[in-house]
């Protein structure tokens, strides 16, 4: 699979955010044993270092969790799961926002404009 | 931490009475991948050339798993020159053939194997391909080889864009796990996504060495914009 990579921001936080969405629409489901960080890094045409990186910190953020010799799995904490939907939902709401000001609307504006769409 | 696989210290090197490297010191961790980056002329080459063994005369430390370069360290490291050696009379299998006689870590069946999945074949003449076919094959070549450290330089710069992401593939699934790999290359855009770290050289000497997250985070420029900064005229 091809992925574009956005060359201003390092890639572990972008490989994080497609895992992420992953997960969101259940293409990843909870419990789901996670792919080898080797076969990741080649389908995300990644160094395995930045595979592992990204892994890793999924893992502090508490969305995968690692069984020492079983691998990577996905969560099943369902409050997890909602929480990255949460920020994840936020921060795309926030860029919009950010988006929206620029091109001259205020709030309200924005707000009448997502009605009528 | 990680050990150092290479590690270069205060190296000099004269061309005559011209400086190619500038008291360079650089260190690549073992597992890394590394590129070297800089405008043509700078010395990426000659330090290569002096890490794979093919230059004798420079003052300096150069280490290799604390090994100075020498027929003991030539056997764990696998070079990629700038310029083809491969005579063109030679076909593909014969190539083969060559590297497998010559190298005791040549894993044939995995050169076959990666030449297959890039449509290229064993019978093929080297005269009757394009430059990319053939550096495509060099590539395989080198990396079919289980080195401790792998020289690349130059690795795309015959190679159209289109390939470049191909021939990137065969290096990040090819190379053996927990070898470096050291890439010098002016074509930064296509490449930067591979590696860990990078070491710009300018005039011979060291100019920039960080992590390719770090700069990014911290300059919000990718290796490219800031490679471009760095080196304008």
């Amino acid at each position: 699979m091809d992925y574009e990579y956005n060359p201003n921001i390092p890639i572990y936080i972008q490989i994080m955010d497609i895992i992420k969405l992953k997960v969101l629409s259940e293409e990843w489901k909870e419990g789901d044993r996670v792919p080898s960080v080797r076969d990741l890094s080649i389908e995300f045409s990644v160094n395995p270092n930045t595979m592992q990186r990204a892994l890793s910190e999924l893992e502090r953020e508490g969305l995968v969790y690692s069984e020492r010799t079983a691998g990577r799995f996905i969560t099943t904490d369902k409050g997890k799961i909602n929480e990255t939907r949460e920020a994840m939902a936020r921060h795309t709401i926030e860029s919009f926002l950010k988006q929206m000001q620029k091109v001259g609307f205020t709030t309200e504006q924005i707000i009448t404009k997502i009605k009528e769409v | 931490m990680s050990k150092n696989l290479l590690e270069i210290k205060n190296l000099l090197k004269y061309y005559g009475d011209k400086l190619a490297v500038d008291d360079l010191s650089i260190t690549v961790e073992a597992g890394k991948i590394v590129g070297l980056l800089g405008p043509n002329g700078c010395g990426k080459t000659t330090t290569m050339k002096i890490v794979a063994g093919l230059i004798n005369d420079y003052k300096g430390t150069v280490l290799i798993e604390g090994k100075e370069p020498g027929v003991e360290s030539r056997s764990g490291i696998s070079y990629l020159p700038e310029k083809t050696y491969l005579s063109d009379w030679m076909k593909v299998s014969y190539a083969i053939d060559y590297f497998a006689d010559f190298y005791a870590d040549f894993d044939k069946n995995k050169a076959y194997e990666i030449l297959t999945r890039f449509q290229l074949e064993g019978n093929m003449k080297l005269k009757a391909m394009s430059k990319g076919m053939q550096e495509k094959v060099q590539l395989i070549l080198v990396m079919a080889r289980a080195a401790r450290l792998y020289l690349l330089d130059e690795p795309l710069s015959g190679i159209d864009p289109a390939a470049r992401t191909t021939m990137l593939d065969i290096v990040l699934q090819n190379y053996t796990e927990g070898s470096s790999i050291l890439l010098s290359t002016h074509l930064i855009y296509d490449v930067e996504r591979i590696f860990d770290s990078v070491i710009m050289m300018g005039n011979g000497k060291l100019i920039l060495s960080d992590t390719v997250d770090n700069i990014r985070e911290t300059s919000g420029k990718s290796v490219d914009e800031l490679f471009r900064e760095v080196f304008k005229c």
